[in-house]
């Protein structure tokens, strides 16, 4: 069961990444290149936010902390000159783990708001150590001077088209990560966390130890959406740990939905796609934007996959009613068996 | 770090002086905003992120009314009443919708507030700097205290601030209908059974704190420059002195918001880069070591 369920996921994979790989080649604008780079590494960094939001029902504030933190220790590390790629890439993840296990130690003994506003606060004080830190990480100008990319393995990033494929397959195999969590026995316990922590402390489950370590996962996964970013850009701003940045990552998650897995991808396509047509047409993208989040809060009351997804379910609900008793009876069997 | 020069500040009475008139202006407005952002997640439970776009909104109208009328009085009365009318009608036609949702709609409906409410004034006054200057009321001499001179208006600001709080606690604590608001607070469900009309008074809660923003906002007008970014800068630090003084807690935030104030001031000369990262260590700090904050109470639902 699991390892089929795997090897679908593995076949929707492969799939996906040929189309992101492809699509270039058809559309050969290189502004599209940049535009999916770009919201795969925001979107990334919303997926894995997700793991805490929508998965565990911890509202953090404060991801954007191992996004910068991916961004600047990979671009340290690879201007140092001392390290391939690869390797930096490694440290950073790692590193970034045990940052996130430092400061998720601290935080998810909180509740609630309480967590919120901690996860902020150590984010902000990060922030605030990039602009205070000159010598180290250029305050406010930014990591500059480029992020050099040498070859590894025969393969080298320094063309656009390269380094596009390149976070194309990290994107994918993050994302492949990140489905077998949602899907494996520890995502439902952190299912259970989110809906009835009692139960889940009567069941015997270590809460804080679960959450710990949902905590580090996302903290990973983001530092690689900022090396993506750092990658792409060739510096470091700390701008990346600016709390917008938190913000506009749930924005995605809330835009696209938290229930759905590629819920967050979706929101991250929708924002960029709404920031660039109206700000074609109008200087004051906010005003419309901000009608546009009141619509769906207000009208939708979710996100707008979560309402597709929901909507879908109620019409095959409502077509399947008037056919047969028998099969309607069992229908209704089959649900109680998943239930 | 500069601290030969906080050092040196200190030791001179003038400079200091200087300092910790700056310090108090920059606590009482924060107390203003903070202590209205806490009565209503107090009394409503709901954390109202587009709290700094009221203060905003009461920063220009006073200026606006200054403007028509150069009566400070008429100015400050249009921005106090003006911001708690705005308030009383985001409670009543949005806020509202998302009670007892999840958290993530509440923000989400008040980042698209201020997303309106800074294109909006971006439209009504135009994306530059305004300056209101100083009202004709306030044109006296400094006045002198141990050698450091203080402009009267400060003097003002801080007595009326200090006025206005006085006033908000003792209507909380000593009055009838600040008895029922508490009641409110904790048990919705019987003050609505004793005959109470409990949507209007969260209502009322509501435009009285979006008021205490306004207060703050057109107070701020004729010190500060005002941007159409001016609330969000306000509203993250009146956040750390809502969860340091707890939140709920009006006497708290008078305490967290001068903590804040004097960080701010004295850090100006002493860490000016890394005044946020003080601030939002104490957070932290006091996140760790008492969640509910320095005089906060654990929420009885």
């Amino acid at each position: 069961m699991m390892k089929a369920g795997f090897l679908r996921d593995l076949l929707f994979a492969a799939a996906v990444l040929i189309v992101l790989i492809v699509v270039p080649f058809i559309f050969t604008k290189p502004s599209l290149r940049d535009f999916l780079i770009y919201v795969m590494a925001y979107g990334l960094l919303a997926m894995s936010l997700n793991l805490l939001v929508g998965l565990t029902g911890l509202v953090s504030f404060g991801h954007a902390a191992f996004f910068v933190s991916g961004a600047y220790m990979f671009g340290l590390l690879m201007q140092s000159g001392r390290v391939s790629i690869p390797v930096a890439i490694l440290v950073t993840v790692l590193g970034t783990a045990v940052l996130a296990l430092v400061i998720g130690a601290i935080c998810v003994r909180l509740k609630e708001i309480y967590f919120s506003f901690i996860t902020l606060a150590f984010q902000m004080f990060i922030h605030s150590i990039i602009l205070t830190w000159v010598s180290l990480t250029g305050g406010d100008q930014g990591l500059r001077g480029g992020i050099p990319r040498p070859p590894f393995f025969g393969i080298d990033l320094s063309s656009g088209v390269s380094l596009y494929i390149f976070s194309a397959c990290v994107f994918v195999v993050c994302i492949l990560i990140m489905r077998q969590v949602w899907q494996s026995p520890f995502g439902y316990t952190l299912r259970l966390i989110r809906d009835n922590p009692n139960r889940a402390n009567y069941l015997g489950v270590d809460i804080v130890r679960m959450k710990l370590g949902v905590f580090i996962l996302a903290g990973a996964m983001a530092s690689v959406a900022g090396i993506l970013l750092s990658l792409f850009v060739s510096g470091a701003y700390p701008e990346f740990g600016f709390w917008t940045t938190s913000g506009e990552a749930i924005f995605m998650i809330m835009l696209g939905g938290s229930q759905l897995f590629v819920g967050p991808i979706i929101g991250a396509i929708l924002l960029r796609l709404i920031e660039h047509f109206v700000s074609i047409y109008t200087e004051y993208h906010g005003l419309v934007l901000g009608i546009v989040i009141l619509a769906i809060v207000l009208g939708l009351r979710q996100g707008i996959a979560d309402y597709i997804v929901e909507f879908l379910q109620r019409r095959k609900e409502a077509r399947a009613a008037p056919a047969q008793d028998a099969s309607a009876k069992d229908a209704t069997f089959a649900k109680e068996r998943i239930a | 770090m500069n601290l030969e020069a906080l050092a040196s500040c200190l030791s001179s009475s003038a400079c200091a002086v200087t300092q910790i008139s700056t310090a108090l202006i920059i606590g009482m407005l924060l107390f203003m905003v903070a202590s209205g952002l806490s009565l209503i997640f107090g009394v409503l439970g709901v954390i109202n992120f587009a709290h700094g776009a009221f203060y905003m909104a009461g920063a220009y109208i006073a200026f606006f009314t200054y403007q028509a009328t150069s009566s400070f009085l008429l100015a400050f009365l249009a921005g106090a009443l003006g911001a708690g009318l705005i308030g009383v009608i985001f409670e009543r036609f949005i806020i509202s919708k998302v009670y007892g949702k999840d958290i993530l709609m509440q923000l989400l409906v008040c980042y698209a507030i201020i997303l309106i409410f800074d294109d909006l004034v971006k439209i009504i006054a135009g994306p530059e700097y305004k300056m209101m200057g100083m009202p004709d009321v306030f044109a006296l001499p400094p006045l002198e205290f141990a050698g450091g001179f203080v402009p009267a208006y400060y003097v003002f600001m801080i007595v009326a601030s200090l006025l206005i709080g006085a006033m908000l606690w003792l209507a909380i604590e000593k009055t009838r209908i600040g008895k029922i608001i508490r009641a409110l607070a904790i048990n919705p469900q019987m003050v609505g059974a004793l005959g109470i009309n409990t949507t209007l008074l969260y209502a009322a809660v509501f435009g009285v704190g979006s008021m205490l923003a306004g207060i703050a906002g057109s107070l701020a007008a004729p010190t500060r420059t005002l941007t159409p970014g001016m609330g969000l800068s306000i509203l993250i630090e009146s956040f750390i002195v809502t969860v340091i003084g707890g939140m709920g807690s009006i006497v708290g935030a008078l305490i967290a918001a001068l903590l804040i104030g004097f960080t701010r001031a004295f850090g100006a000369i002493g860490f000016p880069l890394f005044v946020d990262g003080i601030m939002f260590g104490m957070m932290a700090v006091v996140l760790i070591v008492k969640p509910s904050g320095l005089l906060g109470r654990e929420i009885a639902r």
